[in-house]
């Protein structure tokens, strides 16, 4: 069985004054191609447990395997490296640059990554495709509506062919019916193989995934919905 | 190829602790090309932006290189006006005596001061010149009329006839004096072109006369101008002769020296052995200031105070740069944590807001020395200067643009370096 992560005891403590436990002792493992979702209430540790997946923090105590390799011994450029080649991140207020086309938006996303100066727009311009948005190629991302800015985002978190894609509130500012085009966007990205980990504290999100991962309090309690 | 080291590990460590595994994992990495095209987007997106942030530099360039440049084209200008004339006279005068109230010296000038002066080497023309005590009034007619509005108080000096060549004076019409006319007590006379318009005397081919007091004098030319002495444009000049006999001159009061280019310092050493052997000590000469310590006391003098003055804007552009990029690093707090997660190290983003600020400063440097170079030429060309620029000039003016920049960005970047992901992220943009 091989997992993109496998958390061994991992711990988060902010240190204080007061100290904050955001994430306690947690062992957690996510198979290649799963789709899971973190659900819990406003300020349970969901950012926090997905900032740890994502390379963007690092565990106060215990270890975190990233596709077999322990991220605890590599360097700052390593752990760059592996955000640059191995995540994807997808925001709730999207983070795209409004003074950029949205070809050069998902261009960005390999600016960092070592050997991928070829053929980056053609890459980029594929992603745009894949999501649908092959028709607003040149357009800037003020002239999207929500729905579309957050599918640029998803194009440009796809574009350098991660083994997880992490997304915190995805639709969390979309309405319903533009969430819900997201949302089929994931489950297409999960039939073609993307091991995927979606934060929300909405349970129709939530329920698109395989397997939903409940947090409260920094506690994780990990429910199996085999289907 | 831009590397972050582990920040915070030491080498050392790392070499120690061979257990990890033997998957190779791919260092982030942002080629100088990627970097260049990031930095130049940044720049371009918002022109009018960047070129306000840039304007306090270009303004400090521009002023750096135009007064650097202007310091040396008025240096050049003065310098070259000093050498058409000042540095070529010599004048000798009695020393002033502090004596009790004695006022009328025995002067030590002879009376062939010019025959002993143009005997040394180096001497263009030598003329000696006195002012005449006359209390009569000049009159163009005859008649002493006390009616009459024609009558004029004008200076009368004593000149010898080598004097209209050191003075570089030159004649409308008619002609000089000579020694002939001072030998023979001759009453003849040359007008100074004002004088000559008060007496309303404009041509001498029918030999007109004019009088002071009762004694008639001959007009035997006109002055059209002089390059020394301004004063004789207003007077009348008579032979030295005339001025004795009729009265009473009793020595000479002045002589002026024109010399060649480069002999003032000497003639100024022999002049008055020359003049009086006996009591050369009783003559002070008068020397031109050496041009070529003149010149560097006008460069120096300008340059320092205006480098001071461009130091000054330059600190100002530098400050107006980094206040921009610092409230950009701000402003960019999102984008900073989107490229951190998309792979950016600390470095590479200090890189980032670095290399902009330099490239703006770059960019400060080139139109700020185009636009001293333009000042440079514009102000030339109203005074009519020739304009001289150092050559080095327009293009120390980018590099002085770039380090500003550099210092400028220092701060900033590492701000932005210094910004973490997660809260950076958090802000919402
Ligand atoms: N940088 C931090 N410093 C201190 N406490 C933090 C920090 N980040 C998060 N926390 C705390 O950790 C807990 C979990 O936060 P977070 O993971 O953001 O929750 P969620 O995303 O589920 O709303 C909260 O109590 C929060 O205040
Ligand atoms: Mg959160």
């Amino acid at each position: 069985m091989s997992f993109v992560v496998e958390l061994d005891q991992v711990q988060r403590v902010f240190e204080g004054p007061p100290a904050v436990e955001a994430l306690q002792a947690t062992d957690l493992y996510i198979k290649k191609n799963e789709y899971i979702a973190i659900v819990g209430p406003s300020g349970s540790g969901k950012s926090t447990l997905l900032h740890l997946l994502g390379l963007l923090d690092s565990p106060s105590s215990g270890t975190y395997y990233l596709n077999g390799i322990d991220t605890s011994a590599l360097s700052e450029r390593e752990r760059a490296g592996m955000r640059a080649t191995a995540i994807g991140f997808v925001f709730q207020s999207f983070h795209l640059l409004s003074h950029r086309t949205n070809v050069e938006n998902v261009m960005l996303a390999e600016v960092y990554k070592p050997g991928s100066s070829k053929n980056r727009k053609q890459r980029a311009v594929d992603a745009l495709e894949q999501v649908g948005l092959g028709h607003r190629l040149n357009a800037y991302p003020t002239t999207l509506s929500g729905g579309e800015r957050q599918r640029v985002a998803v194009a440009r978190a796809l574009v350098g062919k991660p083994s997880l894609l992490l997304a915190d509130e995805p639709t969390g500012n979309l309405d319903t019916r533009t969430g819900e085009q997201i949302l089929s966007l994931f489950d297409d990205l999960h039939e073609a193989g993307l091991t995927l980990a979606v934060i929300t504290h909405d349970d129709e999100v939530s329920q698109r995934a395989q397997r939903q991962i409940h947090i409260r309090d920094g506690v994780v309690t990990s429910l199996e919905t085999s289907g | 190829m831009l590397e972050d080291d582990d920040f915070q590990r030491s080498e050392d460590v790392v070499e120690i602790e061979i257990a990890q595994p033997a998957t190779p994992v791919a260092t982030s990495a942002l080629t100088f090309r990627d970097l260049f095209s990031e930095m130049s987007i940044a720049l371009t997106s918002r022109p009018g932006r960047t070129l306000l942030t840039a304007m306090g530099t270009i303004l400090g360039v521009a002023a750096l290189v135009a007064t650097l440049g202007l310091a040396k084209t008025a240096g050049n200008q003065i310098v070259s006006r000093f050498d058409e004339l000042e540095a070529t006279q010599v004048k000798v005068e009695p020393q002033q005596q502090r004596g009790f109230g004695e006022q009328q010296q025995t002067s030590v000038i002879p009376w062939d001061s010019e025959d002993r002066l143009t005997r040394l080497n180096g001497v263009r023309s030598a003329g000696i010149f006195s002012s005449v005590n006359v209390s009569d009034s000049v009159r163009s007619v005859p008649v002493d009329d006390p009616l009459d509005e024609s009558e004029f108080q004008i200076p009368v000096q004593a000149v010898s006839p080598g004097f209209f060549d050191a003075a570089r004076s030159s004649l409308a019409t008619g002609r000089f004096f000579d020694e002939g006319h001072s030998e023979r007590n001759d009453s003849v006379v040359v007008l100074g072109p004002e004088a000559a318009e008060r007496l309303q005397i404009t041509r001498v081919d029918n030999t007109p006369a004019i009088f002071i007091g009762d004694k008639p004098f001959t007009v035997i030319g006109i002055l059209a101008d002089t390059a020394r002495e301004p004063s004789i444009l207003n007077a009348l000049l008579i032979p030295n002769g005339v001025a004795r006999q009729t009265y009473e001159l009793q020595a000479p009061a002045e002589v002026l020296i024109d010399v060649e280019v480069g002999a003032a310092e000497l003639i100024g050493t022999q002049a008055a052995t020359a003049l009086s052997p006996g009591e050369p000590d009783k003559l002070r000469v008068a020397v031109p200031t050496s041009p070529k310590r003149l010149k560097e006391d006008v460069a120096s003098d300008v340059n320092a105070l205006f480098l001071v003055l461009g130091g000054i804007s330059l600190l100002v552009g530098a400050i107006g740069i980094a206040n921009v990029t610092l409230v950009s690093v701000l402003e960019r707090t999102g984008e900073i944590g989107l490229r951190r997660a998309l792979g950016a190290t600390r470095r590479h983003v200090a890189a980032q807001f670095l290399g902009e600020s330099v490239a703006l400063g770059i960019l400060a440097g080139i139109l700020g020395a185009s636009l001293g170079v333009i000042t440079i030429v514009v102000v030339s060309a109203t005074r009519q200067w020739s304009p001289v620029l150092e050559t080095w000039l327009p293009f120390a003016a980018p590099a002085v643009g770039a380090l500003t920049g550099l210092l400028a960005g220092t701060y900033p970047a590492w701000k932005a370096a210094s910004i973490e992901p997660i809260a950076a992220l958090r802000s919402s943009s």
